[in-house]
């Protein structure tokens, strides 16, 4: 029942291994089988050799991309010689791709339509996993900015005897009156605490 | 704010020492005062470059010599035509081998002198032994198959007597992981540009034995590539990178500021490796290991002697070699791609307002001046050379057919 489509064979180079389960996981929800994915590109060339593949797929931040490109010059390796991207005309797929950070390399003579599929999955994967890295060191930070907060009331706790409920009602009134984050308030007041405490309080 | 017009332009840049003049013209305030708001970025291969070049993520670039010519003839992957106004320097790379090699080229007599001649001798004796005691082929690495550190490799093994092709191997590693894949023994010796040998110097790992400077004294290594369509749209921007690299490669030749260049070049955003490095390759001391210390004329040359104009004759000496080593036929429609990717007039034409000297000729006869010579010249006066290869050989560009046909193998 397979496609024919879903019969080509991909390699999927990247250092970075939540990246390349990502990439993998939709390739294989999208029916491609025949997947092998590689972290390190030691010994890439005897790889490349054995599964000959229709289409590599590398992150473009990869430092050995020009050793791959070299091998694929000396056809040595590889028995095909390989072209990047579906075609030199598709510019607008060529710069989606750079855009992404990914870089895709296809037998010569490959069809185009047979190909598109991967690369478009693989831009969409990339895209997906930038956003992803950047929620989570949005939610990193954000953590970063409770522990901030609760270092803040502990200050005024224990410097004004305040209850935590109150020394938290004070860093959101300063924030208010003053038009700014609450956990900046509490940064600059962990600073101000830091200057202005005596030694033996730190 | 100033009335001045602002031209904002986006460069990409490898992390090696040439890279100097491009990153001095940002950090020294030469872009700036032509009115260029210059972005650099650093990349981590010189594909990402070249891909980053085609969509248009950068105007202008740091590449190897020989990389707008493999562009400009179809050679690689995804290229767009690619001019080659200004040269970033001259020279910078050396040729490192392990401890292992050395000791047997050490055994057939090399002596810690970086004389490419004597070193080349004793590597093919020990090439020959190893060779003959039926094991693998030394692997050596250079950086790219269309580099200048392909071809003076070649050129060196060649000249000595050793095949590059049958004798040893080569391979490709990207600059910063060379010391690396020595101490892995992943490779015996590799060819690259500096602070990368010195770095395998430093850790103990290896020696240098040669460089290029001594095996072709003032020979061709960066360009600044820029996209040619971008070139055409904006001829008045390239003109003004064109002065301020020029002001830049200035300032980089003054020994009083190799300190200063260091510390520029050793920070975590350019290089990332400590300023001590990079004053080797800067001031021509090197390190070749062990702390022997070797002085070498010209190592890297930044200005000096027409050090950034485009050459046609490098350009050609290029494409010689890579006939040479089959990536591409000889014919007159190839070579007359390669003469006009240098473009030594748009460099006469943009720094002609700077008074810095102008070689009358587009091309020369590489490895004739064998002491300074003073040539002909518009602005200020320019001495040439000393130029020669080491075994002798003379590069006429107007006997491209004959160089060629000497190289055949």
């Amino acid at each position: 029942m397979s496609e024919p489509e879903h019969t080509l064979s991909i390699l999927i180079i990247d250092e970075n291994r939540l990246r390349a389960a990502v990439i993998e996981d939709g390739l294989r929800d999208a029916g491609y089988s025949n997947l092998v994915i590689v972290h390190d590109v030691d010994g890439i060339a005897r790889r490349i050799a054995d599964i000959s593949p229709d289409v590599i797929v590398i992150d473009l931040e990869n430092p050995n991309r020009d050793v791959l490109e070299s091998m694929f010059q000396l056809s040595r390796a590889v028995k095909r010689p390989i072209a990047m991207f579906v075609d030199r005309s598709d510019q607008a797929a060529i710069e989606a791709a750079v855009d992404a950070g990914v870089s895709a390399y296809v037998v010569d003579g490959l069809k185009r339509e047979r190909v598109k599929p991967v690369l478009d999955m693989a831009i969409s994967r990339f895209n997906a996993f930038a956003r992803m890295a950047r929620e989570l060191e949005e939610a990193r930070s954000q953590l970063e900015s409770r522990k901030i907060v609760d270092r803040a009331k502990g200050i005024l706790m224990k410097t004004r005897g305040l209850s935590e409920a109150d020394a938290y009602a004070a860093l959101r009134k300063t924030a208010m009156n003053q038009n700014r984050k609450i956990s900046e308030i509490a940064e600059s007041l962990i600073l101000a605490a830091g200057l202005l405490a005596p030694p033996e309080d730190q | 704010m100033s009335d001045r017009h602002s031209y904002e332009i986006v460069a990409g840049f490898m992390p090696l020492l040439d890279s100097a003049v491009l990153v001095a013209a940002h950090a020294k305030g030469f872009a700036a005062a032509e009115g260029i708001d210059l972005t650099l970025v650093r990349e981590t291969s010189w594909a990402s470059i070249r891909d980053r070049m085609a969509v248009g993520h950068f105007q202008v670039a740091h590449l190897l010599g020989p990389m707008p010519i493999a562009a400009n003839l179809g050679l690689t992957p995804f290229a767009v035509k690619t001019i080659a106004p200004i040269a970033l320097g001259l020279g910078g790379n050396a040729i490192t081998v392990s401890n292992g090699v050395w000791a047997r080229m050490a055994e057939h007599g090399a002596a810690a002198n970086l004389d490419p001649s004597s070193a080349g001798m004793a590597l093919r004796k020990a090439v020959t032994e190893l060779n003959g005691q039926g094991r693998p082929p030394l692997r050596f690495a250079v950086v790219h198959p269309f580099s200048g550190h392909n071809y003076e490799l070649r050129y060196w093994l060649s000249a000595c007597g050793i095949d590059p092709e049958r004798d040893i191997e080569i391979v490709y590693v990207p600059p910063p992981l060379m010391a690396d894949a020595l101490a892995s023994a992943t490779i015996d010796g590799y060819c690259v540009g500096e602070p990368w040998s010195t770095a395998a110097a430093k850790a103990s790992l290896g020696h240098i034995v040669t460089v290029k400077a001594a095996l072709w004294r003032s020979s061709p290594e960066k360009v600044l590539g820029v996209a040619a369509s971008w070139a055409e749209r904006e001829p008045e921007a390239l003109s003004a990178l064109l002065r301020a690299l020029c002001r830049s490669a200035q300032w980089c030749a003054a020994p009083q500021n190799c300190a200063e260049l260091a510390a520029i070049l050793a920070s975590r955003s350019v290089i990332d490796r400590p300023a001590a490095w990079l004053e080797h390759g800067l001031s021509g001391a090197l390190d070749t290991g062990g702390g022997r210390i070797v002085q070498i004329d010209d190592f890297f040359v930044p200005f000096a002697r027409g050090a950034t104009f485009p050459w046609k004759s490098h350009a050609l000496w290029f494409y010689s070699q890579m006939v040479r080593w089959g990536q591409v036929a000889h014919t007159p429609a190839n070579a007359a791609v390669v003469r006009d990717t240098y473009r030594p007039d748009i460099y006469r034409r943009a720094l002609e307002p700077l008074g810095v000297a102008l070689p009358a000729a587009n091309a020369k006869v590489e490895g004739a001046l064998v002491s300074p010579t003073p040539v002909g010249s518009a602005g200020a006066s320019l001495t040439l050379g000393p130029d020669g290869f080491f075994d002798g050989m003379l590069f006429d560009p107007d006997r491209l057919d004959a160089y060629i046909e000497s190289q055949r193998r």
